[in-house]
């Protein structure tokens, strides 16, 4: 019973998902805002789990002293500030949960955004070094678009937007599409082999 | 005879006065009047491929409309449920607008339109339309090329999977990315070093996750036979307790349940870029000796993947993200595109039945590629309504 019972809300809840898609009339009409609900509600309660969680693993690292438990301080304190203003100012604008989301999360979030230009770099470095016949094309490519975007490429030749744009229509277009039609049909294969109960892993099923 | 002339002169005067004022009124009047040309033709549709309580009013252009005295600024849109009853405004469209689709109705009951171009002052009269009923259908039209695709692939899978269980060999190219993760566990195994599993940013209701869970059972699975500690980062809680129950039953299965540590998968924020931070801090602290990124990522891809790079582990990376695709293939060692992810559970196990599934999925892809050949040639040859029955079944 351990595996049937999942193995059958599974299977009913999959096909209830596949037949709601192409019947618009009600009860099928509901049925997957209703389950979004539900997974929402779902989420909500699970987000204790995290929390717990959370605080379990830093409260320990904290006791135990191990390698780097001041930062486990600043999150706790951090936690806590947040969950203080949160709770009794409540999250409106104006308010100091509102004023620390926009004068310290959200800088901290860009900033951590940001350093992805310095990663983009270094990645491209690598990716673009002429090595191999396909790593060339690579680099010829990303050279003509990279010039394409910038007031300089247009300066230099007026027709270089047009091939940028040509290759990022065309080539890349079609490259993408056929990985979104490989990874479209993935996921009908997978979708089918979990209502089917064939792929059983999630369930320890070998 | 001067004073006779200039007492009928005056009367001819005033007469003529009074004549003018007369007709200057009658103008002025007529001038408030002439109201722009009512729209015509107003029929109605109940909408179709709803779950009812939807009628789409249709009507031709009022000749102000564009033309004329082009002084129509949009059309209000009346409704009664008499023809001859009071009528209210339901909506309005803007000039140039030739239907209305009012999402008020109650199913069953008869609605009459009335429709009026509006200059900003006055009203065009306007006709009463038949009566309208709108209703819920039981199958959506515009997918019926979203069924049959659905069917075709889904009985590919079914029959390749029954095939398989009849005992029949089944062959699958192998891909190198995850040839190499038994690799990848072996070599954290020899550093004596742990193994880190990402397995994205979205939640347990994306496909991309459940693949990656999926996964994530065969890794934990091996890296408990190697006794090779595995740490799980998460960032929602959902996908955590998951984790945590995939990584436990692998344990077991491997006889193992004694070295499953909860506090190893860990919840650490729902936000992007603080579970960017989070991981690579983890990243530089621990070490480990081989990083799986599987599952849905977004911009934080290439920052988590370089940073892995940094710490010189084993990479093998794996999401239906085309936009992070280029990140994964620069800064990991092997990357799964796409649909290689959903096949990795089959891969791996090597079970027949899985293999089945992804056989089916073969199939799919070349019956796809048929049809991509042959809608190119019906276009090239000038039957393009083809392309609305395949995107819209209409």
């Amino acid at each position: 019973m351990k595996k049937e019972v999942p193995l059958i809300i599974t299977f009913v809840a999959g096909m209830i998902m596949i037949v709601q898609y192409f019947v618009p009339h009600w009860p099928f009409s509901n049925l997957q805002q209703m389950f979004n609900n539900w997974f929402l509600i779902i989420t909500v309660f699970a987000l204790i789990l995290g929390i717990l969680n959370l605080l379990k693993n830093h409260i320990e690292k904290v006791s135990r002293r191990r390698k780097g438990w001041l930062y486990s301080i600043v999150l706790m304190t951090g936690f806590m500030i947040m969950g203080v203003a949160g709770f009794v100012w409540g999250p409106a604008e104006g308010r100091p949960f509102d004023w620390i989301y926009w004068h310290a999360h959200v800088p901290m979030s860009s900033t951590m955004f940001a350093l992805l230009a310095f990663f983009v770099a270094s990645a491209s470095y690598r990716a673009f070094r002429a090595r191999t016949a396909e790593a060339t094309l690579l680099l010829v490519s990303a050279i003509l678009v990279m010039m394409s975007r910038v007031p300089l490429g247009s300066y230099m030749w007026s027709q270089l937007p047009l091939i940028g744009d040509w290759i990022m229509s065309y080539p890349n277009m079609a490259g993408q599409r056929a990985i979104m039609i490989g990874i479209a049909l993935g996921v009908v294969s997978t979708s089918l082999r979990i209502i089917l109960g064939i792929e059983r892993t999630y369930l320890s099923g070998k | 005879m001067f004073l006779l002339f200039f007492v009928l002169a005056q009367g001819v005067i005033d007469d003529v006065d009074v004549v003018n004022s007369t007709d200057l009124i009658e103008k002025s009047e007529a001038v408030h009047t002439i109201v722009q040309a009512p729209p015509t033709q107003i029929y109605t549709r109940d909408r179709a491929n709803d779950a009812g309580g939807g009628i789409v009013v249709f009507w031709k252009k009022s000749e102000d409309d564009g033309a004329g005295r082009e002084s129509v600024i949009e059309y209000h849109i009346y409704r009664g449920t008499e023809a001859d009853g009071d009528f209210e405004l339901v909506g309005t469209a803007k000039a140039g607008d030739t239907s209305y689709t009012d999402i008020t109705t109650r199913d069953g009951t008869p609605y009459y339109y009335q429709v009026k171009a509006f200059d900003g002052e006055q009203h065009s009269s306007a006709a009463v339309s038949e009566a309208a009923y709108s209703s819920a259908q039981w199958f959506h039209t515009g997918r019926i090329s979203m069924l049959i695709a659905t069917i075709l692939i889904s009985t590919f899978v079914v029959w390749f999977i029954n095939k398989a269980k009849r005992g029949h060999e089944l062959y699958i190219r192998p891909i190198a990315g995850l040839e190499a993760v038994d690799d990848a566990v072996g070599r954290a195994t020899e550093m004596g070093k742990p193994i880190m599993y990402v397995p994205g940013i979205l939640d347990m209701d994306n496909i991309q996750t459940i693949a990656s869970m999926i996964i994530l059972g065969r890794v934990a699975r091996k890296a408990a036979e190697y006794e090779t500690a595995i740490l799980v980062p998460c960032t929602r809680s959902i996908v955590m307790s998951a984790a945590q129950e995939m990584v436990k039953e692998a344990y077991l299965e491997a006889g193992r349940p004694d070295a499953y540590d909860a506090d190893k998968i860990q919840y650490l924020t729902d936000d992007q870029f603080g579970y960017a931070a989070g991981v690579d801090g983890m990243l530089l602290r621990e070490k480990p000796g081989a990083i799986f990124y599987l599952g849905g990522f977004y911009a934080e891809s290439l920052i988590l993947a370089e940073t892995g790079h940094s710490t010189g582990a084993i990479q093998i990376a794996g999401t239906a993200q085309p936009s992070q695709l280029p990140f994964f293939v620069t800064a990991c060692d092997y990357t799964l595109i796409g649909e290689e992810m959903f096949a990795a559970s089959a891969y791996l196990s090597k079970e027949p039945l899985l293999l089945g599934g992804l056989k089916g999925q073969d199939w799919g892809k070349a019956i796809i590629i048929f049809l991509i050949l042959v809608g190119v040639l019906l276009v090239t040859l000038g039957f393009t309504d083809v392309i609305g029955w395949l995107s819209t079944g209409q």
